[in-house]
Formats: structure tokens, sequence, C-alpha cells
């Protein structure tokens, strides 16, 4: 009777440890959202931060925030795509493309704070970008290349050999295979990757810190020229994103609602990024239910 | 004649198209094995110029346990035993917890929970860590200071957020390392009468092991290299740690806070690029350790 016993006290163990830690986990959930959306309001999310007084809203944060998304995958899709096309479509097996995938593997372990520090010393300032949009963008490709060149790979690989072996055996050539059969295929998980990605990169704080900035200077969204240093499409702007906001606000004290400011941006986060991981959520179901017609 | 004869030995647009797609792809490729090399080259020779330009002893700023700026004395010992407390501690506390949560979600709750648990996991692991920073300044840090007195700032604070932060990593990757054991171990498992406890502790964590090494040192990589949600609760002073209450600072926390305040190419601001090859450093050696658990998973 004794392996019985033993097995019932390990699930009554297990059970409750899972369910303390999942209570603990969901009430910090629950917590952060219910201190937070309180503050989010018309006028939070439209007016600009105050640097002493309280009242500040989060607008040019989240709008950084955004455009930082946008500029940085931007840049990261074409060269992750590629990166990947060659590792699932062209690579041979030899010891060159091991070493590559292991810089892919090295780049991906590298901490946030050490890529803003690289990011600082060759865009900031060996390139003379000062602390701008597009430094802070380069940096986050830094960040992403690895994540997506990952997703990228899987997403082509995913993709039936069958359907690339007829496309050679009507003639044509691996390029037009690859483009023209494989990569509409693997669109899907293509885009799922990369809304995955930009979920992180949004709430990317240490490698920004020191690559976009720390200060956000008045801009006009009027001003659609983006050569215009006020322009907000500007990207040579120094720009805070809403993370090294909450970051800033909370580590310098100037504000006196710094705690409302901060709950407040908190839950905007952590929406925002639930709102890409259900996006691509429901991507994800499409491609099931269009292989599942298929099959 | 002659124009037919070139028409077909010429390359066709295909074959053209094929080569520049071909070196398009290849191109992006060593670009990013560049870029990495890039990296490396860039944040070495930076991280010895302390000791190369400035002559600075290695052994005095690997084993000297004061941190003072401004009297140029830099000894990192403070802020690496820092860094690796607060890592082991918050991996220790971590590791059997996500261990725990992942067989009760795999083996014993039936799978529908899976499906309404996976998404929480999901999102807490894409929480950005300012936010498990935050939490730990407004929760962690009072919590600690009404219980055990004291500012609240500190390892311990530190270590808590660290564990909530890694937790859900952890949790998510031990599930799945559970989730690839093939359900005919389960099934001869329990034909051979064993209980689900047996099953799971000399069954599925033996043929997960590999699975759950690799998430516990990718969790400790990620703890280590954390910089702001450390830096808002650790406390940031530069001495050796001596209790679980008391201020210190990590690799990442004095990084963060001195970068800005130093000027290029002073020694004070050459001793901090050394604390970043430290971290990278160390960040490789995860990497490497990463590699051979999961080639020992294989054999």
């Amino acid at each position: 009777m004794r392996p019985e016993k033993v097995d019932r006290l390990a699930t009554v163990i297990i059970l409750t440890l899972t369910g303390l830690v999942g209570l603990v986990l969901f009430a910090l959930l629950v917590y952060l959202l219910l201190s937070g959306i309180p503050h989010i309001s018309w006028h939070f999310l439209t007016s600009s931060a105050e640097s002493f007084r309280s009242g500040g809203g989060i607008r040019d944060q989240l709008f950084n925030s955004l455009y930082l998304v946008v500029l940085t995958l931007i840049v990261s899709i074409p060269l992750a795509l590629c990166a990947a096309i060659y590792l699932s479509e062209y690579a041979p097996d030899n010891r060159w493309t091991n070493l590559l995938r292991l810089a892919i593997e090295v780049l991906s372990s590298l901490p946030s704070v050490v890529v803003g520090l690289f990011g600082y010393l060759v865009f900031v300032l060996q390139w003379g970008l000062d602390f701008s949009l597009l430094a802070g963008a380069l940096a986050l490709t830094i960040l992403n290349l690895p994540i997506l060149t990952r997703a990228c790979e899987d997403a082509l690989r995913q993709v039936p050999y069958l359907q690339r072996q007829a496309g050679l055996g009507l003639g044509m050539s691996k390029w037009r295979v690859t483009t023209k059969i494989v990569l509409p295929a693997a669109l899907p998980g293509i885009i799922t990757g990369a809304i995955l990605s930009a979920g992180r990169i949004f709430g990317e704080a240490a490698a920004l810190i020191y690559t976009a900035g720390q200060s956000s200077p008045a801009i006009s969204y009027t001003d659609w020229n983006p050569f215009s240093p006020t322009s907000f499409l500007n990207p040579l702007r120094p720009a805070e994103t809403l993370a090294v906001h909450i970051w800033k606000v909370n580590s310098e004290g100037l504000v006196p609602d710094a705690r409302a400011v901060s709950n407040g941006s908190v839950a905007v986060l952590i929406l925002t990024i639930l709102i890409f991981n259900l996006l691509a959520r429901y991507i994800g179901y499409l491609i099931k239910r269009r292989l599942a017609k298929r099959g | 004649m002659e124009d037919l004869r070139q028409r077909l030995t010429q390359p066709s647009v295909e074959s053209k198209q094929e080569t520049s797609g071909k070196v398009i792809s290849y191109l992006a490729i060593t670009l990013i094995g560049g870029l990495v090399t890039t990296i490396l080259i860039f944040l070495t020779w930076k991280g010895i110029a302390l000791f190369t330009g400035n002559h600075y002893s290695l052994w005095e700023f690997l084993s000297g346990i004061k941190w003072q700026p401004s009297d140029h004395v830099f000894g990192a010992l403070p802020m690496i035993a820092t860094s690796f407390s607060v890592t082991l501690l918050s991996g220790i506390i971590a590791l059997p917890l996500a261990l725990i949560v992942a067989i009760a979600i795999t083996e014993i709750l039936p799978s529908t929970a899976y499906k309404f648990l996976q998404p929480t996991i999901e999102l807490l692991v894409g929480i950005p860590s300012v936010v498990y920073g935050y939490v730990g300044l407004t929760v962690i840090v009072p919590f600690l200071r009404r219980f055990f007195g004291g500012t609240g700032f500190g390892i311990l604070a530190a270590t808590c957020v660290l564990f909530l932060m890694i937790l859900p990593t952890m949790t998510s990757m031990t599930i799945d390392s559970f989730r690839a054991v093939p359900k005919q171990y389960r099934n001869a498992s329990a034909g051979l009468g064993a209980t689900r406890w047996q099953t799971i502790s000399r069954v599925i964590i033996p043929s997960a092991k590999s699975g759950i090494l690799t998430a516990m040192v990718f969790g400790m990589a990620r703890a280590f290299g954390e910089a702001l949600a450390v830096q808002m609760v650790i406390g940031n002073t530069t001495v050796m740690p001596t209790g679980l209450m008391h201020s210190a600072a990590t690799l990442t926390s004095v990084l963060t806070t001195g970068i800005g305040n130093t000027v290029m190419g002073t020694i004070s601001n050459n001793a901090l690029w050394s604390l970043a090859l430290i971290l990278l450093v160390m960040s490789l050696a995860f990497n490497l350790l990463m590699r051979l658990v999961s080639r020992k998973g294989v054999k």
C-alpha cells in the first residue's frame, strides 16, 4: 500500500504548491491591471509628460514605443528573413554553417544592457547618431535578429518538402521555389513570429537608455516632414519609450504623481503586450484551420 | 543562327535570379555573423583598456573589494559576488517551483487546464523586466521593510524580483520538455503497475532531465544579465554583500547608473567597460553551459 500513499501525498503537495504559485502570479497580474486601469483615461493617453508637476500623460512615450517597434521591424524583418532563407534552403551541413548558427545563438544570449552599451559605443558615439530613435532601433534590431531569424527558419522548415520537390520538378529555380511556393506557405508563421518579437521589443528598456535616450523633447504631430527636428516622424530625435519612462519616473522621483503615472503606464504596457500575444495566437489559429481544411 | 546560339548559351533569367537570391541571403547571414564578431571585438577592446591603457592590475580588479571611482580604486569583487549570489539564489528557488508547476500542468491537471494556463504563462513571459522591477519597488520592498526592518532594498528584494521574472520562462521551458517525453513511456510505466508519482519521478523527470537543466541555465543567464529590474530594488551601494537585507550592487546595476555619469575614455569609464566585459564573458559561459547540458541529453 505504500507507493499509493506516497503517490497521494506527492499529488497533494504538488497541487498545493502549484495553486500557491498560480495564485501569487495571478494576483500579481490582477493587481497590476486593477491598480493601473483606473489611471488610463483619454487625457492620460493624449497629453504629454510633465517633468515636475503632476497630471502628466504618456502620449509621446507611447508613440515613441510604437514607432520604435515599426522602425526596428523595418530593419530586422528583411535581414532575418534572408538569413533564415539561407539557413533553411541553401546552407550546406558543414562547419561554417554551424559557426553561423553558433553566432546567432551567442547573439540571442547577450544581456540587453550589453547590447545597449555596444549601441552607445558604435551607433551613438562612433556613427554620431547621438541619442536617437535610429540608434535605438538599431540596438533593438541586434536584440531582435536572433529571435526573428529562428522564428522565420522554423516557419520555412514547416513547409512540407514535397511542395519544394513539386516546384523543382517543374523546372523552377530554387530561388523561385523559395519565393513563390515556400514563402507564401510560411507567411503566417513568419507574421506570428514578427508580432511576438514586436511584443518583446515594445517593453525593452535596458538597451534603450543609452541609445534612444531618456528625454523626449517637444514634438509636433502635425509636422509630417521626417527631416524637420520637431517632427514626430524624425528618426534622429531622442525618444524616451514607455518602458524607459516607467524606470525613469521611479528612479528619479521628480514627479509628484510617479505612482499614478507608472501604474497607468504599466497597465498600458501589459495590455499592449496582451494584444500582441492575442493577435499572434489568432493568426496561429487561422493557420491551423487552413491546414485542417487542406488535410 | 548566331542570335539563337547566344540566347541558348547565355545564362537564363532564372539562373541569374537564382544567383542573386543566393548571394543576397548569404550576405544577410554573414552580416549577422559579422555583427556578432564586431560586438565581441569592440567590447573586448574597450574592456581591456583599463589594463592595457591605464595599467591597472587585473588581479586587483578581480579581487579588490573596494570600488571607489573618485580615488581610482576599482575592485570589482563586490559586484561579481552580488551578481552571482542573486542569480544563484533566484535560480535555486525558481527551479523546484517551475518543476512542480510543470508536473502539475502536464501530468496531473486535465488538459483543458493547459489551454487556459498556457496563454497566462505566455503573457507573464512577455511582461517586460521593468514591470517586474516596478512590482519589486511597490510591493516587495515595502513588504520586506515591514517584516524584516531596514530599508527593504537589498539582495533579498533583488532575488524576489528575479525569481518572479524567471519563473514563467523556466516553467514554460520545463513544460515543453515534459511534453516532449513520448506518451509510450507513460503507458509502459503504467502498464508495469507504477503509480503516477513513480512514473513522474522515475521515468518522466529522468528523460526530460536535459530540458530541465537547459531551462534552469537559461533562466539564470537571464537573471545574471538583467539590469533595470535589479537596479531598481537592490539599493546600489558597491560594497561586499554581507547579508540578505543589505543593499548591494550587481555588475549590471553599476553599469546602468555609471555609464551616463562618466566621461568616455577616462579611467573610471574604462573600469565600467571592464565590468561589461565580465558580463559578456559570463553570458558566453552560460551559452557554453547550455550547449553542454543539452548535448548530454542527446546521448
